[in-house]
């Protein structure tokens, strides 16, 4: 047997986003000594991307706004699908985690009278977004970091996790990873481990996310012993740059619509009031001049509805693209620039002034943006306990993107990183609490160290074989195509036979180059992950015969009411990457009177 | 399509040399595509670090025909016409081919004293915008460390590394002395450990910061004048005799010491 490169901590966190650096300052303030494995460098993770702002009911700009208000338009944005309990507490928490981000150094904008300015965002019934221009993600990261930095804490950089390891008695006790520099082995033991490892976006071709989204934690969680909920609920974001071609899928901020930028077909025409839901009719304003009143007064109009939901509005573009009233490179408009002047839109949104200037050449103060939805985000994710953060895997824990439940079947704008925050704290507290109580794990099963190990360096032993980057390239193309914006059963059906023969070209890769920092390689180590979570995806799509929130099916277009009353769990019992998925119908939680009439009350 | 040549430098901390690929090229693409499509046909091997794509995440930082410059950032039509070269960042150590060890700059991270706050009082802290926007130029930066690269200070000589946290630091220092609730004061630190005066104003940071921030005239030259006014303010001078006052915040004490 090697010897590797060994670290021992209480709590061992897989992931350097907002949530896996809120959980490490809860886990070291309660004295626990604690580790952060990231893939990349410290400060680059995909919370970076966050434009638009953190929901909060703090109330400062309509003192009308209360967790009430911010559950139920959570559970509704979420088509009931939500664990209410996790939308209860976010909702309930958040506003204390956004002042807590002041004391760490946060610059949030201003209102007059210098409390946090809120901004309007799709689903939101007030303005709630605590923000920084158009840059929230960067400046919630870089505090969370500076903090982390200020209190010792342990970080492996660009150190890749291959798998979470068990002890005898089966409880998760750390995991095996390799560091990418050098390409060499190295474990992690720990009591307990908390997954924060973000979302799963690379498997699709259009998509907002970095190389990192390949749902590592997703997949490791499945393997470890751990259930997957919702993975058929993914959110495709309505506005995602679409030209020129090699930024396709990148994110244009809500923020632009909050502000007041509009969508536009090729005809000119406002075209979001023909696609307002039933459920959402009510609040909606029906013409043009009753929704732009409501920009400087919530209480003069109802809501445009191009602030409705980001489901609604990217089947929305969908359709008119499909229609053939598309803009030149296949999105529509987004105008912002007829709307504002010059000076608001750089003060404002000067991420995304700079990023049309200087990719597409675009003045986004005189020329509408052209956009389209692109694959933005997974509400689905591991199946976790609302107080704790606590998986079905003795020992383990997740927050974050990689955890189900709090968004249901779609996310409101906003809530992802308030959910960071909110559930990073929690994960702290219940990996301290689980540590303390004294059932942890002891020590790692070496057999399955090795397994892994062995596996990774296989591909290195193919004389000849695949190309990691041709496999990922078609698996993309293969889930955008068939398991894309809408879906029907033969795709699904398609995909799932592609998906098994992926899974055989995975197994025939052949490694070029050294171990070390070889991004071939470490593709090839992502990629047994990319299939589980498409898998998972493909499973639960096929299975959920009805169109809710971030799932719509062209052969089931409608809700279905019996389908509101569970989530599909995956689980698996084999352990590896290629073992079979099991799938159960798993009923939600029964919410209490008090709170379900909340969702009907008129706020 | 027209064609491109790349020649981009490869090897490790051995020693390397330029390696040429020619490829067509596409219409507005970045030199990180480029990059990215020689890894998925010629080489998947070659070692590059990136993340977001979109500028905001400040990993992809390396010398483009002798530029410091984020690649995801530089287009393949705004260069001029000819082979195009890509080396790593020429002032920290070479992992391999264009991945650089960045270490240096967490290690001043770790060095820099915690924000200071009173205790919140209800409802949150109150500023104004004309407060916080100082503070908030300098929080822009997305650690692409090319202000870092290009500072002569530690280009040209690496023995300055041990004294000198740089123009990175330098704007975080600002940004702590220019914010609203800092109770701390770091200016002796500035002065005495950070290495503030090595810094001749030249501005070469400014120039290559993707961010545009205004390093030199918004960051780096009022923290010189606010050092100097302490260093040389006999009041200042005997305070710190006489209260030993320090640099550090609480939260400060259980900062590891730099690997």
């Amino acid at each position: 047997m090697t010897d590797y490169e060994h670290h021992e901590y209480d709590v061992l966190i897989i992931g350097a986003g907002g949530a896996g650096l809120r959980a490490a300052i809860e886990a070291k303030q309660r004295g626990l000594s604690v580790g952060i494995v990231t893939k990349s460098l410290l400060g680059k993770a995909h919370t970076v991307m966050a434009e638009g702002g953190m929901a909060a009911a703090m109330g400062n700009v309509y003192p009308e706004d209360n967790w009430k208000v911010h559950f139920r338009d959570t559970m509704r944005g979420g088509k009931y699908l939500n664990n209410y309990r996790m939308a209860e507490l976010h909702a309930k928490e958040s506003p204390d985690r956004v002042w807590e981000l002041e004391q760490w150094g946060a610059l949030f904008d201003r209102t007059k009278d210098g409390k946090i300015l809120q901004r309007d965002f799709g689903g939101h019934r007030y303005a709630r977004l605590a923000h920084v221009g158009d840059r929230t993600g960067l400046e919630l990261i870089r505090t969370l970091q500076q903090k982390v930095v200020s209190m010792g804490t342990d970080v492996y950089m660009e150190c890749k996790v291959l798998k979470l390891v068990h002890d005898a008695d089966g409880r998760v006790a750390g995991c095996v990873a390799y560091w990418r520099p050098s390409g060499e082995f190295v474990t992690f033991g720990a009591k307990s481990v908390i997954l924060a490892t973000g979302g799963t976006g690379k498997s699709w071709k259009f998509t907002s996310n970095s190389w990192e989204g390949t749902g590592d934690g997703h997949a490791m969680a499945l393997w470890a012993g751990a259930q997957l909920i919702d993975m058929e609920c993914i959110q495709f974001h309505p506005t995602g740059m679409v030209w020129p071609h090699s930024v396709r899928g990148l994110l244009v901020t809500e923020g632009v619509r909050g502000d007041g930028g509009v969508l536009r077909n090729s005809e000119g025409k406002r075209f979001m009031f023909n696609y307002v839901a039933d459920m959402f009719r009510a609040e909606t304003a029906e013409t043009e001049e009753e929704a732009d009143k409501w920009y400087d007064d919530h209480t003069a109009g109802r809501r445009p509805p191009e602030l409705l939901p980001r489901d609604e509005v990217a089947r929305a573009i969908n359709t008119e693209v499909k229609a053939g009233r598309g803009s030149p490179h296949g999105g529509v408009f987004l105008d912002i620039a007829s709307r504002r002047s010059p000076e608001f839109i750089r003060r404002r949104l000067p991420s995304m002034y700079h990023q049309f200037m200087e990719l597409a050449g675009v003045d986004i103060t005189t020329d509408p943006m052209e956009i389209g939805p692109t694959c933005h985000y997974i509400m689905g994710g591991v199946k976790v306990d609302a107080e704790t953060a606590a998986t079905l895997a003795p020992g383990l824990f997740a927050a974050g993107e990689v955890a189900g439940g709090m968004h249901g079947a779609n996310r409101l704008g906003g809530n992802s990183l308030s959910d960071l925050v909110v559930f990073g704290k929690r994960a702290g507290m219940g990996a301290a609490d689980y540590v303390e109580s004294g059932q942890a794990a002891t020590t790692l099963d070496m057999g399955e160290v090795e397994a892994a190990v062995k596996e990774a360096l296989a591909p290195f032993d193919r004389a000849s074989g695949e190309n990691p980057y041709d496999i990922q390239r078609d698996l993309q193309e293969m889930m955008q195509v068939n398991v894309g914006i809408i879906r029907t059963a033969s795709e699904l059906e398609f995909a799932a036979t592609e998906l098994d023969k992926f899974t055989e070209r995975v197994k025939n890769i052949a490694v070029k180059g050294g171990r070390a920092y070889n991004p071939g390689w470490n593709l090839t180590t992502d990629l047994p992950a990319m299939l589980t979570v498409c898998r998972t995806v493909t499973r639960g799509a096929t299975l959920r015969k009805e169109s809710r929130g971030g799932h719509t099916r062209e052969d089931f277009p409608a809700a279905d009411p019996a389908f509101a009353k569970f989530n599909f769990a995956h689980s698996t019992n084999g352990g590896n990457w290629d073992s079979p998925i099991d799938t159960v119908e798993s009923p939600l939680l029964e919410m209490p009177d008090d709170l379900k009439a909340l969702l009907e009350e008129d706020h | 399509m027209a064609e491109v040549t790349m020649k981009v430098w490869r090897g490790d901390a051995n020693g390397g040399d330029f390696e040429s690929y020619t490829l067509t090229q596409n219409e507005g693409e970045v030199v990180l595509d480029v990059i990215h499509r020689i890894q998925a046909t010629e080489a998947p091997d070659l070692a590059c670090r990136w993340n977001c794509k979109a500028g905001k995440c400040g990993s992809c930082s390396a010398e483009i025909n002798g530029k410091p410059r984020l690649m995801c950032m530089t287009r393949m039509d705004q260069l001029p016409e000819g082979e195009v070269t890509v080396t790593p960042m020429k002032t920290f150590p070479i992992i391999r081919d264009l991945v650089t060890d960045v270490s240096f700059n967490y290690v001043q991270a770790q060095k820099v004293p915690a924000l200071l706050p009173p205790p919140m009082p209800e409802g949150g802290y109150r500023m104004f915008q004309e407060d916080v926007e100082r503070g908030q130029e300098f929080r822009k930066c997305i650690e692409c460390f090319l202000c870092q690269d290009v500072c002569h200070v530690i280009r040209d000589h690496e023995d300055n590394k041990a004294s000198y946290s740089g123009p990175r630091f330098f704007i975080r220092y600002a940004e702590l002395e220019m914010h609203p609730l800092d109770q701390n004061d770091r200016r002796h630190l500035v002065r005495e450990e950070m290495g503030l005066g090595y810094c001749n104003i030249t501005k070469c940071c400014t120039e290559v910061c993707p961010e545009h921030i205004h390093i030199t005239d918004n960051a780096i030259i009022p923290l010189k004048e606010r050092v100097v006014d302490v260093a040389y303010d006999p009041v200042a001078w005997l305070g710190r005799k006489i209260l030993r006052r320090t640099n550090r915040s609480a939260a400060d004490a259980d900062v590891q010491p730099a690997p």
